[in-house]
């Protein structure tokens, strides 16, 4: 039996009140039922359940939710959320964890975090999502060199991806949004 | 009817097929699409995970495009189509966050129009009669699995379509062109999404149970109404078979291609033969028995 320290106080008590506040998620609305871990269909890949990861921030042991995978591997498909009979927006959850995971530095799956930044990159950039820029520079920032490289004559030939990109007319309009959003945050 | 049309970066690009069936399907029923005028990325989940602002901003600049055009806006993909819909049900939920969006997007915004996934308006907007009326080549007895996915049907406070567990849309409108839909237990679980790309190992594994599910269920194609589910379970079955030793060869449509095809679109406009597993070998294999069929009643 592990043994914790409960009633913790500073730092984790922080953090917690701003992932409650970040995700609109109230902790002590989970009774650990364990249907958003019954139905999740990542549970096979999570070192933690939702349930437990609910359970370890209820008893504020922010540390071990914070170097979890779980978050980063929450696909957000919602299905936890729809069957919560305490309606608790458990997508919302991981991704404030996710979100306070990366302030600090912490990225447990850096390709899925890679995947994200380049995706968001390619539409900073283009106003839309290059996917053939998105897919390469996935491959070359990686180390996956070669992954999907078999399907790529045959999406090309078909004309699904194309090496110039489609771009929106009005770039500026479209920059704005990552100034007045991301890049602020940042500053 | 007529309805501004959002189709997505996808629609552009992977998911080409979908977009140029959709179209098709619209001119035959006499359903007008406008294209919003330069439309941007809806962010999809990475605008979400990263920053909840962002989040909102990339799909209120096509809405506020869309509400130029004053037109409520039809979106084949599901995953804008959920973005869409999330950030029309944020700024409605609170006025705060409207002006706030409207801040950031430099434009006036106002969420007076509506946003509808291609499969609801085709079920539920469009009359049925329409659909049978133009049905030339029926799909008789297609054993179809119709597949939704996440996005479409989840959250259903955000959707504002169909059942979150159990939609039906898919199948009332397939059941029009005389496919025969089955029962599964698979046609709302997650197909991973980019994970197929960032993360394959789970992924396969989530493609694979929606693959075995639609096989046990005796299904001979599967339907989708987005391009990311497309690209999942059409494009990965080879490496799902290589992995497991498994033998799927499901020919996997948009539901769109189908609806095309049962009203005499010839394949080849939609695209089809730039899906990886073929898809219209089974179709000309439906049609043939369905004139073996009539023969033999006649």
């Amino acid at each position: 039996m592990r043994q914790i320290t409960l009633g913790k106080e500073g730092v984790e008590k922080n953090i917690i009140q701003t992932l409650q506040e970040k995700s609109g998620v109230r902790l002590s609305d989970c009774y650990q039922c364990g249907k958003c871990s019954a139905g999740c269909p990542v549970a096979f890949a999570m070192d933690l359940k939702p349930r437990q990861l609910i359970r370890l921030l209820q008893l504020e042991q922010v540390d071990e939710v914070l170097k979890s995978k779980t978050p980063w591997l929450c696909a957000t498909c919602q299905c936890c959320f729809v069957r919560c009979p305490n309606e608790i927006k458990i997508p919302n959850l991981m991704e404030a964890v996710r979100q306070e995971a990366k302030a600090r530095h912490i990225i447990p799956e850096k390709d899925i975090d890679k995947f994200n930044n380049l995706f968001l990159k390619n539409v900073e950039q283009f106003g839309r999502s290059h996917e053939t820029f998105l897919m390469g520079f996935y491959n070359l920032t990686t180390g996956h060199l070669f992954q999907d490289v078999g399907c790529a004559p045959k999406l090309y030939f078909n004309k699904k991806i194309r090496i110039r990109p489609h771009v929106v007319k009005n770039k500026s309009g479209v920059k704005r949004l990552f100034q007045k959003t991301i890049e602020k945050g940042a500053k | 009817m007529k309805y501004a049309y959002y189709p997505g970066c996808s629609l552009n690009a992977t998911g080409k097929e979908y977009d140029l069936s959709t179209k098709a399907v619209a001119k035959k029923i006499g359903m007008e699409l406008q294209e919003i005028p330069d439309w941007n990325c809806c962010g999809a989940s990475a605008a979400h995970l990263t920053n909840p602002d962002l989040a909102l901003a990339l799909p209120a600049r096509n809405l506020s495009l869309a509400e130029g055009l004053g037109l409520d806006i039809a979106v084949p993909c599901a995953a804008c189509f959920s973005r869409m819909k999330a950030t029309v049900k944020a700024v409605r939920d609170d006025k705060k966050v409207l002006e706030k969006v409207n801040e950031i997007i430099g434009m006036e915004y106002h969420a007076e129009n509506d946003v509808y996934n291609m499969l609801d308006i085709m079920a539920n907007k469009v009359p049925a009669e329409e659909i049978t009326a133009k049905v030339v080549k029926p799909l008789t007895g297609l054993k179809v699995a119709c597949y939704y996915g996440c996005l479409l049907v989840r959250p259903p406070k955000t959707t504002q379509f169909d059942n979150p567990e159990n939609p039906q849309s898919m199948e009332k409108v397939l059941r029009l062109t005389g496919a025969t839909p089955i029962d599964w237990s698979f046609k709302t679980e997650c197909c991973g999404a980019s994970f197929a790309v960032a993360k394959q190992d789970v992924a396969l594994e989530m493609i694979r149970r929606i693959l075995e599910n639609a096989k046990l269920n005796g299904a001979e194609a599967i339907a989708t109404a987005c391009p990311l589910c497309m690209l999942n379970l059409d494009m990965r079955q080879k490496a799902i078979n290589a992995k497991y030793k498994t033998d799927y060869h499901f020919p996997v449509y948009y539901f769109t291609e189908l609806l095309g095809c049962a009203m005499g679109v010839s394949p080849k406009e939609m695209g089809m033969e730039k899906h990886f597993a073929p898809v219209i070998p089974k179709m000309e294999e439906v049609w043939q028995r369905t004139q073996v069929a009539g023969r033999e009643d006649q």
